[in-house]
């Protein structure tokens, strides 16, 4: 056993780490650090810089434009670009659409997107859950119904993450509402968001922010080359999607960034005349989420290592890293809203009133990082997956 | 042993839980935390003309002089509607501490204005960097010229954006035959000299930071003795966190009731959610957590009421104070959970008790100040 890096991959982390030290943008930077919202401007700018590198999709095959690089150098990757405050490169184009072109996508699809999803000309989103069919995505009732060469779309999606940014939105719909099996009834589409009778509207959430939203479909549409693997097999394409979506979802790298951030907030906190960080409660409960992140990143890990001996994915154990991961960025931003006592109130100046908007953000923070239980399989669904997965419940 | 609330005040809160049901629903109140002040002087007159602001002052200020199991069930009311309008700062605080400290002339020149409703009171005692801590160091007051000087700064007043007067609380050191105290001041908001940094807090309060730069008081601006105040701060304090917990009991309660609904007919796999049995032991879990908050609110409002023992007032508000900060962080966080994303939104009241238990939960110190307090006085 060996827990350590080899020299080569420690050699690596240092190219890495030195080559985003010279080329993330400061101004992008701040605004991560300071949990300032990017705009599309930001991100799509920030892709271009690493696909310039070559960086922007490290996962893909080589002739697509990939590194090349094994699985644990892609951890690696992960990690420095959390660790260094780099803004994440939104998965909706690069690591699901693109995992999906792959795999179901005919060569044409693939000429068609793939070569603009890596360079970040087409901005993806995912249109999958809808009102009544959240948890239970199979239920799912968006209509697309053949007429000759094109689907008519109809229906509505929900929780479209930047969905108000996307180019493109590659959509679950049902082409057979008479299917036996409700899976058995559902195809996998893309769909080009300027088409006449598609509407975005933002759902604001409880931080004030705007990420997500609905989106309608009004007689969209959509040419029928744009369906992807067979129709009635959608299901097939999401299942595949699904483990794709979880392993990246500790996000390891970021929390060990941010509770260093906490530590910093809580040496310069007071309590009682001494630094918050001395306070033994206090300091107990950051232990303890410093203790998670270690047995997260280990577990990641241990993952990776039997992923490279084996060449085969977790399975259903990698919904652990989506609960532990969700849990760990739900307590590091709960403390650092704690850490500030009664500060962590001011939200807004009002009547030429100004605020610390530093400061400001931690109590929305925590309120917005609720999500992380919800989003991406609800933790009651990884349970559930593991439950009946794993250990056969 | 008896419970349960009289009939008055049993009646107090359902004439305000049925005004607030036509006056203050989901829209209304929202339209009044985005107006320009947040806060409706047409409600406060409605609280003024119901009593609410008279309930718990002495009846020698044309209060009814009762205490805080009085304003119990309204307060829940308040929480179950999420009422902005600072009541609980002034019946709980600002207006408490003139009619414990004050002399007649100070109760008579402010507390039938805040009977009757004609003008608000706040009480800033937080400073910067301090955290829950209730004696003041950084803001502090000189005798000078028969009168007094103030300097410094206190953070999040809430109310103060609408008050008249503030309450101040200000280091007299220097003062003689009074070392080392506390000491209580009456200042004009439009005093010169006072600067209010107006915000609206997570929660959608009313709130400021508020600076006294050089403000020049007169000898009866002080609250009582000098030095002497800390005393009468924590009363008030404790006071004013019995009726946050009653405040939290609402909130919870509405924050219960609305995920019980949702888990009746929110379906997903061909079932009301509510039907999985894993989510049905979490919903017990709220309503136990809400029924133990309960009950430890009624004795913190029981235990400020009694007076007598400072020691044993401290401990039974610290050990409530605990019990409702635990039990509105896993309500608020379960509340939301349990809705799936729809919890999050702005659309939704759920995410709006969400922010206001999660500020409770640290209003008047969070759990961790209150588990040591209560060992103090073990």
């Amino acid at each position: 056993m060996d827990l350590g890096y080899s020299t080569e991959e420690m050699a690596f982390r240092n190219e890495v780490r030195s080559w985003l030290a010279d080329n993330l943008p400061a101004d992008l930077r701040e605004k991560v650090l300071a949990y300032q919202h990017l705009s599309k401007e930001d991100l799509v700018r920030w892709h271009k810089i690493l696909d310039a590198k070559g960086w922007a999709v490290p996962h893909w095959p080589v002739e697509w434009g990939g590194t090349g690089w094994d699985i644990t150098q892609r951890y690696i990757f992960n990690d420095e670009f959390g660790l260094a405050g780099a803004p994440g490169i939104a998965p909706f184009g690069p690591a699901m659409c693109a995992s999906v072109l792959m795999r179901f996508g005919t060569d044409e699809q693939k000429n068609r997107f793939l070569p603009r999803i890596r360079s970040g000309d087409d901005f993806w989103v995912q249109g999958y859950s809808e009102p009544g069919s959240g948890s239970d995505l199979a239920s799912l009732k968006t209509r697309a119904e053949r007429k000759g060469d094109k689907y008519v779309v109809n229906g509505q999606k929900i929780w479209t993450t930047l969905g108000h940014y996307g180019d493109w939105i590659f959509c679950l719909v049902r082409t057979d509402p008479n299917a036996k099996i409700r899976q058995e009834g559902i195809s996998f589409l893309l769909i080009d968001m300027k088409t006449p009778g598609i509407t975005v509207r933002p759902l604001i959430l409880m931080d004030g922010g705007h990420e997500v939203n609905e989106v309608f479909f009004d007689n969209v549409e959509v040419p029928a080359e744009n369906l992807i693997h067979d129709e009635n097999k959608g299901w097939t394409v999401a299942k595949y999607l699904l483990g794709h979506e979880r392993m990246g979802s500790g996000n390891v790298g970021a929390s060990k960034r941010e509770l260093q951030t906490l530590r910093e907030l809580a040496s310069k906190e007071i309590k009682n005349g001494k630094p918050l960080l001395q306070d033994a409660r206090f300091r107990d409960r950051l232990t303890r989420v410093e203790v998670e992140i270690q047995a997260l990143e280990l577990t990641s890990l241990r993952f990776l290592d039997k992923m490279r001996r084996t060449g085969q994915p977790p399975g259903a154990d990698v919904s652990m890293l989506k609960l532990k991961g969700s849990e760990l960025q739900q307590a590091i931003t709960e403390l650092m809203m704690q850490a500030l006592g009664p500060d962590a109130q001011p939200f807004v100046g009002v009547e030429d009133g100004h605020v610390d908007e530093y400061r400001a953000r931690m109590a929305p923070r925590y309120f917005n990082y609720r999500k992380t239980s919800i989003y991406a399989g609800s933790n009651e669904i990884q349970r559930n997956i593991i439950a009946k997965m794993t250990l056969g419940l | 042993m008896d419970f349960e609330f009289s009939e008055e005040q049993t009646q107090l809160a359902e004439s305000l839980r049925k005004y607030l049901a036509n006056e203050y629903d989901f829209e209304k109140r929202k339209a009044i935390v985005k107006s320009a002040s947040g806060v409706s002087d047409t409600v406060w007159a409605t609280f003024a003309d119901m009593g609410l602001t008279a309930l718990a002052l002495p009846e020698a200020d044309g209060g009814f002089g009762g205490g805080a199991v009085d304003l119990m069930a309204a307060m829940e009311a308040c929480g179950e509607a999420l009422v902005v309008e600072p009541l609980l700062d002034n019946v709980g605080l600002a207006a408490r501490l003139v009619a414990r400290g004050g002399s007649t002339a100070q109760r008579e020149a402010l507390l039938p204005g805040v009977v009757d409703g004609r003008h608000r009171l706040a009480f800033a005692y937080l400073e910067p960097g301090r955290r829950y801590e209730l004696d003041a160091q950084k803001t502090t007051a000189r005798a000078q010229a028969g009168g007094w000087v103030l300097d410094g700064e206190k953070s999040v007043v809430i109310g103060a954006p609408s008050a008249r007067v503030l309450v101040v609380s200000a280091h007299t050191a220097g003062v003689a035959g009074q070392p080392d105290g506390t000491s209580l001041f009456l200042v004009d908001a439009d005093a010169a000299g006072v600067s209010i940094n107006a915000c609206r807090t997570v929660d959608g309060q009313r709130a400021a930071d508020v600076t006294f730069t050089g403000v020049k008081l007169p000898a009866e601006a002080l609250v009582g003795t000098a030095g002497g105040a800390l005393p009468l701060i924590e009363e008030a304090v404790d006071f004013a966190t019995a009726l946050l917990c009653a405040d939290a009991i609402g909130t919870m309660k509405n924050a219960n009731d609305a995920t019980l609904e949702y888990l009746k007919t929110r379906k997903q796999f061909g079932a009301p959610i509510g039907s999985f049995q894993a989510l049905q032991h979490r919903m017990v879990d709220m309503y136990v957590v809400c029924e133990q908050a309960r009950s430890m609110a009624i004795f913190a409002a029981a235990k400020v009421d009694e007076g007598g023992d400072a020691g044993a007032r401290k401990r039974a508000v610290s050990a409530a104070k605990v019990k409702i900060a635990d039990a509105a962080r896993q309500v608020s966080q379960e509340s939301v959970q349990l809705h799936g994303g729809m919890g999050m939104t702005e659309e939704l009241k759920v995410s709006h008790n969400f922010r206001r238990l999660t500020m409770i939960a640290q209003r008047f110190g969070d759990a961790d100040h209150h588990l040591e307090r209560y060992a103090t006085f073990d």
